[in-house]
């Protein structure tokens, strides 16, 4: 059952091989016996977890099931979910039991899928390691003296010691992709506004981007289903019609133009991923794909733009935490403002505060031009990047992260090598495009590889086909860590 | 240009971050060093660029002015650090 696909775990729940209350308990065993090593939860309740099964069970039984009912799905501790605390990785949120359910949770409840957990990740999404949890790092299951990436890391962790059979994570620079691809598995960022964001406690709202993690494309297609629709209560929601990301899976890649950028080949790439990633593309030649050079020339002006863009508009999301209506709150002040100051200082994080202090200071009167306008104008030119390389091909393919996964504190000192982990994962972003890493090798210290395909916008189920015909004639999607 | 400690203390003044002059020291050196990778921008000729402020262009949905939110304050304020009859406590600010 721990590796099962979830359109064969679906099967066994339809024919009463399983309860939805077994199959939730198998997992939360695993969790009671791996997490303490592990650190991929925040949060697990299985009394809750077990009530929703049972309910899930009865569904099934009355011949209501929908493809999710009765799956335990870990979701990122930044989903807001009713009745359960909900801390997003930060001291600041360490009380916070959530009174409503966010979206992407509503989705998945009415589809009669189970809650697992909480996983855990950077504090409010803003790392590559999961090193910045207020409740400790996330372990890599592949050998837990490394970092799984992050932010997600907690999902990503979860999945890959079969504590969850599927995840949800979010992507504001690549903290899907990262940590799919540092930990050996499948995770799709989608097309910006696919998936609402009301309740997802906001990082930098013009780029954040809740989506699926899992062990396989095809997994990936049946998560998405469930969680992209329209939401009235986001602003930048999508008025897209409903799809079944699962239709073009079986599809021949014959024809299909992969575009292979130059840039994302050169200085910075280590070599045992530079060979996986060749070796991928010979599989997809083999399997018919046709491969073309293309450039994407301002990829190099991606990690300068986002680390103004994303503190900016960070520095004003997270003003919201004051310690008035929600969260921390510092004790012993004198006024107002020493409890604004002091609740800020010992609420956040590390991190969390260097990026508010970039943020407020390229919004900062006299700056405005030459950071924030200028990182807009280099976002334009990245997306434009993208429309030109679109009219030659039909995905772009290259490495997710420029090495395998790092030693737990290697990074932690120095932020601005830790930023250059998602120097191929922020473009797509900027641009709002759909991205998503499958595994694809082994490198330095046998750790996992990851694949980046890039797509246009709406192009999901077709990034979900070539994943997918990928996963048909490689294995390693189905390789877990030995020894857990 | 490297910011100096004053300039640091300054933009935490202005996001209400209390900072301690050791802090200050250590994370100016860090601000530095980002702010050279951010500096990388200026290399590229941005003129006549018109700035992407959103992945997708569209203009703000409309919709019926009507409400839609039910009173949900009890629920909300449950999760308050201070509140009484309703309201949110806070320091005193008007003597």
């Amino acid at each position: 059952m721990l590796n099962t696909p979830l359109k064969e775990l679906s099967a066994a729940l339809a024919q009463k091989k399983i309860s939805s209350a077994e199959l939730t308990k198998l997992f939360l065993d695993r969790i009671s016996r791996l997490n303490a090593a592990l650190n991929a939860f925040i949060t697990v309740d299985a009394e809750k977890s077990l009530a929703q099964a049972r309910a899930a069970d009865e569904r099934i039984a009355k011949g209501a099931a929908q493809p999710l009912t009765g799956i335990p799905v870990a979701h990122k501790d930044i989903f807001v979910t009713k009745g359960w605390r909900t801390t997003c990785g930060s001291k600041m949120l360490e009380n916070f039991v959530s009174p409503y359910d966010a979206h992407v949770i509503e989705r998945f409840n009415a589809s009669g899928a189970v809650v697992l957990g909480k996983t855990n990740m950077d504090e409010f999404a803003m790392g590559s390691s999961s090193e910045t949890s207020f409740y400790g790092p996330v372990k890599n299951p592949w050998n837990p003296e490394f970092v799984p990436g992050g932010s997600s890391g907690g999902s990503a962790a979860a999945l890959a010691a079969r504590m969850a059979p599927a995840a949800t994570g979010t992507d504001t620079g690549g903290s899907i992709r990262q940590p799919a691809a540092l930990s050996g598995l499948s995770g799709l960022k989608p097309t910006y506004g696919l998936v609402s964001r009301y309740g997802m406690v906001a990082f930098a709202s013009s780029l954040d981007q809740g989506g699926p993690m899992a062990k396989s494309a095809e997994d990936l297609a049946l998560l998405l289903n469930v969680m992209a629709g329209f939401d009235a209560r986001d602003s930048t929601s999508i008025e897209h019609p409903a799809e079944n990301y699962a239709r073009d899976l079986d599809q021949p890649l014959s024809g299909l133009r992969i575009g292979v950028p130059k840039e994302h080949f050169g200085e910075g790439l280590s070599a045992d991923v530079g060979k996986s990633v060749e070796e991928a593309l010979k599989e997809f030649e083999k399997l018919g794909a046709k491969r073309i050079s293309i450039g994407l020339p301002n990829s190099s002006l991606s990690v300068p733009a986002y680390y103004v863009i994303a503190p900016a508009e960070a520095s004003s999301n997270l003003s919201r935490f004051d310690g008035v209506r929600y969260g921390y709150r510092a004790s012993g002040y004198r006024d107002l403002a020493d409890m604004y100051r002091k609740t800020r200082a010992e609420g956040f994080g590390a991190e969390v505060r260097r990026r508010i202090l970039i943020g407020t200071y390229v919004l900062s009167h006299g700056y405005y031009d030459a950071y924030y306008l200028k990182a807009q104008k280099i976002r334009r030119l990245i997306a434009q990047d993208f429309a030109e390389a679109f009219k030659q091909c039909d995905v772009i393919v290259g490495p997710t992260s420029p090495t395998v996964a790092f030693r737990i504190g290697a990074k932690a000192a120095d932020p601005v090598q830790m930023y250059l982990n998602d120097i191929y994962t922020i473009p797509a972003n900027l641009a709002g495009l759909p991205g998503m890493s499958i595994p694809c090798g082994f490198g330095a210290n046998s750790l996992p590889v990851g694949l980046h395909i890039v797509g246009n916008y709406f192009a999901e189920a077709r990034m979900l086909n070539v994943a997918h015909r990928y996963q048909g004639v490689t294995d390693w999607h189905r390789r877990e860590p030995a020894g857990i | 240009m490297p910011l100096a400690l004053e300039e640091v203390r300054r933009i935490a003044e202005l996001a209400r971050i209390g900072i301690s002059d050791a802090e200050a020291r250590a994370v100016r050196a860090q601000l530095n060093d980002i702010f050279e990778l951010i500096g990388q921008m200026q290399k590229v000729d941005t003129d006549g660029i018109e700035p992407m402020t959103h992945a997708q262009g569209s203009a703000s949905r409309l919709r019926e002015d009507a409400v839609t939110e039910g009173d949900r304050r009890e629920q909300f304020q449950a999760v308050a650090p201070q509140v009484e009859r309703g309201l949110y406590l806070v320091p005193k600010v008007i003597e």
